[in-house]
């Protein structure tokens, strides 16, 4: 085989990957991060410091929207996992062979439609005017219409609705291919249904629990359209913060400031998440 | 397994209610398309279709609205090119991560991962920023003023380009782990050249592969927004102008019009994937 | 002149030598096998053969003329892969037809050839049928058309009958030697299974960590083998360890192991008096009867192992070794338990000093 063919092979398919990542990918990163140390003085002089970041830190409005982006995005997880675990149990294990595939495609299907319709759609549901208000007050449950929208139970629900199929997917595959018979040795040497759970579904569903909680958790931090739909204007999300900044103020300095910050925070959170497993990035991202 | 009959009945009417709680906003979202009505809620005041096919105001059906028609022409035309793009870069990416070696691949492939992981805002963001130093700088140094790195078209593309490549690498890289290297031989044997390999050989067995990228590709593209509205510009595609038209008017059952329309489309779509890998198979 | 011809080939992969100096000249028409072990270095050699890897050292000749400057895609030796490796994207006649559009032969010739090459195979008119819904054995065939339509000068291959299952490998044994009689081409024929290499070739090279142990015509290897592996590997053997007691001419005595008694061999290599050894005897070449002089052995019968004509009796002998004696005539007159004598001539037991290991 030609080594020189194999060379430039190697090239020409080295060439896109190094212009996708390299243009795309690593120097826009490292252009936020150089815009969020840049300080406006006045039109076009600027110095170099840290200064938006204890800015950022200074001001408790936006300290706050990030703990509570951080903490909403944790419940959100958890919350997903426990909604997310019987139903992966149920199409892996209980499920038989046939309805299997049409129960997992059900699951899917939220997937192939977009954020906005679904958001869309909860708003139709759940506002004043909405079908379960008009629905209650009909059935004389309620004597006025109320309004379920706004509010942080309806954000977390309906971020726990956008996340859970990427719970489920992983956990599917993973207790997919748990064999029955270790379940069964489980009843067998005399566990309980609980310890059954605890000490043989868990531990073996363990990389999916994990690849499935570092995805929701990143797709939840990261998300933009429910939060500032389903919460309006009070919603205080902090990939709203960033837009306002961006868009409306034109901040750009300020924006690639809490840029920077929710991507470090978010690797924080996921490498922690790893390290604490003990996985790779690799095995749990990509192996879809 | 040893489930009391009590409790599959419970566990069945758990899984009842989660797919119920997974399609009722859908069916909300599409129902009310068809609702006589002036505004997506109840009372149901009867079967139309002019949210769809109505020429005239208050009740301008969605083929007839100039703007939704435009983010639907933009969406299919921003969707389209970057699909072939990233199925592009994400077959040139399978070749290199499957067939070939060459120092710091293991970092190689966690930056191939990466674009998933950074949250689609910050993507955006990323890019703007990026594109406007580069066209600041161009500004200054040359006088020259370049339109297409100011936000807009051609910058959506590219921001969503930016992670897609990374789903079409993977799902090509897939099926491309899956070839057995000996039909390569076989027909280098046989006499090919290793282009004719290539083009007679290899490529057909990714086919599939790159149409369901190709498929998925589009959709994301179709759907995504949070990358895109970091970098929109006059050209909105229809996820933009639809959220804009919600944010600015309140919700109108033209809305729900377009829900259905997105649905209908992308249900058709992963229909046709699903089609095509189910007809390889045999 | 030689269809093909090997001078001294070698494949080093860094420290480790894969092929080290191996030499062959196959004659034009002949069925040639390499019979070895896997990891013994065949399929490397094969894959230089082809030009899929390129030799450390030495030189491949084609009719005479080195190819080793030659892509893989220029050499007229084409190769049934051992999992066949047909195009599942396209159906048997375009298969067929792969090699020869890639030759540029003119598209009107081009049916007509691969018809011709089909019925030759005994498979007319399935041109039109997806590689999915031919049987093992078809796959097979329409693999070695698919070559024997381009009229290669050597046609290699490389353990094609290992993914059949056994019944079907007993009769495409015998295709394939029929085969390679009706296209008169060279075949060089790689497996792992003696009963393969024997029945089909004209001569065979036995391989073996990256070299040949010998090469000869199927009877040879097995009457006459020149090394412990070569007796080993080929057929049957009961492996008898000992040591040499005394040497006369072209005997041995050996001393066996354990207390098993003393047999005679012939001598097959320069093993000296005191030297560990081991005795080769097939199981046919052993009688149940009469104590010989030298040659014979005492033991009891441990079990009957009725196999019709292949049927064994399993010898315990005074050293506790169990040892497969022939019973063509599938006799029921022994018992277990019952005292014999084993027998053989000692021209047909090989010493070979012991190997490592």
């Amino acid at each position: 085989m030609g080594r020189e063919a194999g060379k430039l092979s190697l090239i020409l398919l080295m060439t896109p990957f190094l212009l996708w990542i390299g243009l795309l990918i690593i120097l826009p990163q490292l252009g936020i991060g150089y815009v969020s140390l840049r300080e406006k003085i006045s039109y076009d002089e600027f110095s170099f410091g840290l200064k938006n970041y204890v800015d950022f830190i200074s001001e408790p409005v936006y300290r706050n929207t990030l703990f509570r982006t951080a903490w909403m995005s944790i419940l959100v997880t958890i919350l997903a996992l426990i909604v997310g675990f019987p139903v992966a149990y149920y199409i892996a294990k209980i499920a038989r062979q046939k309805s299997r595939a049409a129960l997992f495609l059900m699951c899917l299907i939220p997937l192939w439609v977009s954020d906005l319709v679904r958001a869309y759609g909860w708003i139709v549901l759940l506002r004043e005017t909405g079908v379960f208000s008009s629905t209650l007050v009909w059935l004389g449950i309620i004597n006025t219409p109320i309004e379920m929208l706004y509010n942080d139970i309806t954000v977390v629900m309906g971020l726990v609705y956008t996340v859970v199929l990427f719970m489920i997917v992983p956990l599917t595959s993973t207790l997919q291919g748990m064999d029955d018979a270790l379940l069964e040795a489980g009843y067998n040497l005399g566990g309980s249904r609980f310890t059954v759970f605890r000490r043989i579904i868990v531990p073996y569903a363990m990389p999916g629990i994990v690849s499935g909680c570092i995805i929701t958790f990143m797709l939840t931090a990261g998300s933009y359209l429910t939060p500032v739909l389903l919460g309006g204007k009070n919603s205080s999300w902090f990939t709203e913060q960033i837009y306002n900044q961006f868009i409306t103020r034109y901040n750009w300095e300020a924006g690639a400031t809490f840029g920077v910050t929710l991507l470090v925070f978010t690797s924080f959170v996921v490498w922690l998440g790893l390290k604490l497993t003990g996985q790779s990035l690799a095995t749990t991202v990509a192996k879809d | 397994m040893q489930s009391s009959a009590g409790l599959r009945l419970i566990y069945r009417a758990y899984m009842a209610a989660f797919f119920l709680f997974l399609v009722a906003p859908l069916i909300a979202a599409g129902a009310f398309a068809f609702n006589d009505s002036l505004f997506p809620s109840l009372p149901w005041n009867g079967f139309t279709l002019d949210w769809f096919f109505s020429p005239v105001e208050p009740k301008l059906g969605l083929f007839y609205d100039e703007r939704l028609l435009r983010g639907l022409n933009n969406s299919l035309y921003i969707g389209v090119v970057v699909a072939a793009l990233s199925v592009a870069a994400g077959t040139c990416n399978a070749f290199l991560f499957e067939r070939k070696s060459f120092p710091f691949k293991g970092v190689a492939y966690i930056l191939l991962i990466i674009p998933l992981v950074i949250p689609g805002v910050i993507l955006g963001i990323s890019i703007l920023v990026f594109a406007s130093m580069i066209a600041n700088w161009v500004d200054a140094e040359f006088g020259l003023f370049i339109t297409w790195l100011r936000p807009g078209v051609p910058l959506i593309v590219l921001g969503q380009f930016s992670f897609l490549t990374t789903i079409t690498s993977l799902v090509i890289a897939a099926r491309l782990q899956k070839f057995d290297m000996a039909l390569e031989e076989a027909a280098l044997n046989l006499g090919a050249s290793r282009l004719r390999v290539l083009r007679t050989v290899t490529l057909p067995f990714l086919y599939p592969a790159m149409f369901s990228a190709f498929v998925v590709a589009f959709l994301v593209s179709f759907e995504n927004f949070n990358t895109t509205l970091m970098l929109v510009g006059s050209d909105a595609p229809l996820t933009i102008t639809m959220y804009d038209r919600m944010v600015k008017a309140g919700s109108t059952p033209v809305l729900n019009a377009v829900s259905v329309v997105l649905m209908l489309g992308s249900g058709l779509l992963a229909l046709a994937s699903v089609a095509v890998q189910r007809e390889r198979k045999v | 002149m030689y269809d093909l011809s090997c001078d001294r080939v070698t494949k080093a992969f860094g420290k480790f030598v894969a092929v080290d100096q191996v030499s062959l000249d196959i004659p034009s028409g002949s069925f040639f096998s390499i019979l070895g072990p896997s990891g013994c270095g065949k399929t490397t050699l094969m894959r230089m053969i082809a030009g899929f890897e390129t030799p450390s050292g030495g030189d491949i000749r084609i009719k005479g003329e080195s190819v080793l400057s030659l892509a893989p895609n220029r050499r007229n030796v084409k190769m049934v892969f051992q999992h066949l490796a047909l195009f599942p994207m396209m159906n048997v006649g375009e298969n067929i037809a792969y090699g020869l559009q890639c030759r540029g032969e003119k598209k009107a010739d081009i049916p007509a050839k691969v018809r011709r090459v089909l019925e030759r195979v005994g498979l007319p008119g399935v041109e039109e049928k997806q590689i999915g819904q031919l049987s093992g054995g078809q796959k097979q065939r329409i693999a070695i058309a698919r070559c024997m339509v381009l009229e290669p000068d050597v046609l290699l291959l490389d353990e094609p009958l290992g993914a059949l299952d056994l019944k079907l490998r007993e009769h495409m044994k015998i295709e394939l030697k029929q085969l390679q009689h009706q296209f008169e081409t060279t075949f060089l024929y790689i497996t792992h299974d003696q009963s393969e290499a024997l029945v089909m070739s004209d001569r065979v090279a036995v391989m073996n960590a990256g070299r040949f142990e010998q090469i000869g015509t199927p009877r040879e290897l097995y009457d006459d083998p020149v090394s412990g592996f070569v007796a080993g590997f080929v057929g049957d053997a009961n492996i008898l360890a000992g040591k040499v007691a005394e040497i006369s001419g072209d005997e041995v005595l050996v001393n066996l192991d354990g207390g098993g008694g003393r047999i005679a061999a012939r001598r097959s290599d320069a093993s000296a008096v005191g030297d560990e050894v081991e005795v080769f005897v097939r199981p046919e070449a052993m009688r149940i009867g009469e104590a010989a002089a030298r040659a014979s052995l005492t033991g009891t019968v441990d079990s009957l192992l009725f196999n019709g004509a292949n049927s064994r009796i399993l010898v315990r002998a005074l050293n506790d070794q169990l040892i497969e004696v022939a019973d063509p005539g599938q006799s029921g007159s022994l018992a277990p338990g019952a005292t014999v004598t084993l027998t053989f001539e000692a021209r047909r037991a090989r010493a070979f000093a012991r190997r490592q290991g």
